[in-house]
């Protein structure tokens, strides 16, 4: 096969938000079941929305039918980080085509984290192809866990507890690995810091007083480092 | 569910759908076609990745209670296992693997 070392390369980088996706989307699944929508709706939404925080709220917005304007604010201001994230992406995904749309849809933060980590894709030739898959990945695993979820509804039962500490070890991962092959870690250093001073201040709402916190410090770093910056 | 309960839905959905890819797309349709992007973007565009995974960390674990053991025992001990295996190895999948894993066993079987 041609593309042969770009599937398994995206294939061996998803392998963590496989588990991490199904046990969380399985959950999903289990919850909208419990509102009375079953499978179709478990994979119309995985399909459509492809977020785990905001499905998850999407759950209550559908049991209690609000209007079409208060579900729009509610996701504006769940998924409010997501308006960031392509910022970091204008350039790897230059040239993609079409193909853009659906890396566009399917940019959550696991998509966001592993596109980012540039390490998984050390030797990939095709790396638009390479995006596409592990983008695809996800999604799949995601639409996957949420139906299994919503068909089997809370009669099945496996020992899995603690697996989603998998998107926490993903995440962590890759961090160590940018504050170890990046000499400059104020970026790193700023982000921990917000987030921690925003858990404290904000407990759950802590994401968007965070990416505030952040874009103003980041933007002040590169006023007083203008020299290191500006090459 | 009534039909027109069906359609309030099936709209509810779109319409979350569509802001959720509206977010997404925003940089992209800011900065598209043939401009050059502007300086300071590109710096955000390179610093931002480090940040944000800095603070998706952070989201993970925040709920974490510090007043019961048993409840941040294993967060501390798995995520020492995640760093450490990670600083000697450096080996994505055998880090996420042994840090899962270990902290299955700790909720559990331990705690």
């Amino acid at each position: 096969m041609k593309y042969k070392h770009e599937i398994r390369r995206a294939f061996v980088s998803s392998l963590p938000v496989f588990a991490g996706y199904i046990a969380l989307g399985f959950g999903f699944g289990v919850l909208l079941s419990t509102q009375g929508y079953g499978a179709i709706w478990a994979l119309f939404m995985s399909v459509t929305m492809f977020g785990g925080s905001m499905q998850y709220a999407a759950v209550d917005i559908l049991a209690d039918s609000v209007s079409l304007l208060s579900a729009a604010i509610t996701t504006l201001i769940i998924n409010a980080r997501h308006l960031f994230y392509g910022i970091s992406l204008i350039e790897k995904y230059k040239g993609t085509g079409f193909k853009k749309i659906y890396l566009i849809h399917t940019l959550t933060d696991e998509t966001y984290s592993l596109v980012c980590a540039d390490q998984l894709a050390v030797g990939v030739k095709n790396k638009h192809l390479y995006y596409f898959l592990v983008s695809f990945f996800d999604h799949c695993y995601w639409i996957l866990g949420c139906t299994l979820g919503a068909v089997f509804g809370s009669n099945v039962s496996f020992n899995s507890e603690g697996i989603d500490f998998v998107l926490t070890a993903l995440f962590l991962t890759i961090f160590v690995e940018q504050w170890m092959s990046n000499s400059d870690r104020t970026p790193a250093v700023i982000g921990v810091c917000s987030a921690v001073l925003c858990t404290l201040i904000f407990k759950e709402n802590m994401l968007i007083p965070t990416m505030l916190i952040i874009l103003v410090a980041l933007t002040v770093l590169r006023f007083v480092r203008r020299d290191k910056y500006d090459t | 569910m009534t039909h027109s309960e069906i359609i309030h839905s099936v709209l509810l959905v779109l319409v979350m759908a569509l802001v959720s890819f509206l977010l997404r797309a925003f940089p992209f349709i800011v900065f598209s076609g043939k401009k050059e992007t502007p300086k300071f973007v590109t710096y955000l565009g390179k610093v931002l990745p480090y940040a944000i995974i800095g603070m998706l960390v952070i989201y993970c674990v925040k709920d974490i209670s510090f007043a019961s053991v048993s409840n941040f025992l294993p967060y501390i001990i798995a995520g020492a296992v995640v760093v450490l295996l990670h600083i000697w190895k450096r080996n994505t999948l055998l880090s996420i693997i042994a840090g899962t894993l270990s902290y299955m066993m700790l909720v559990q079987l331990v705690f």
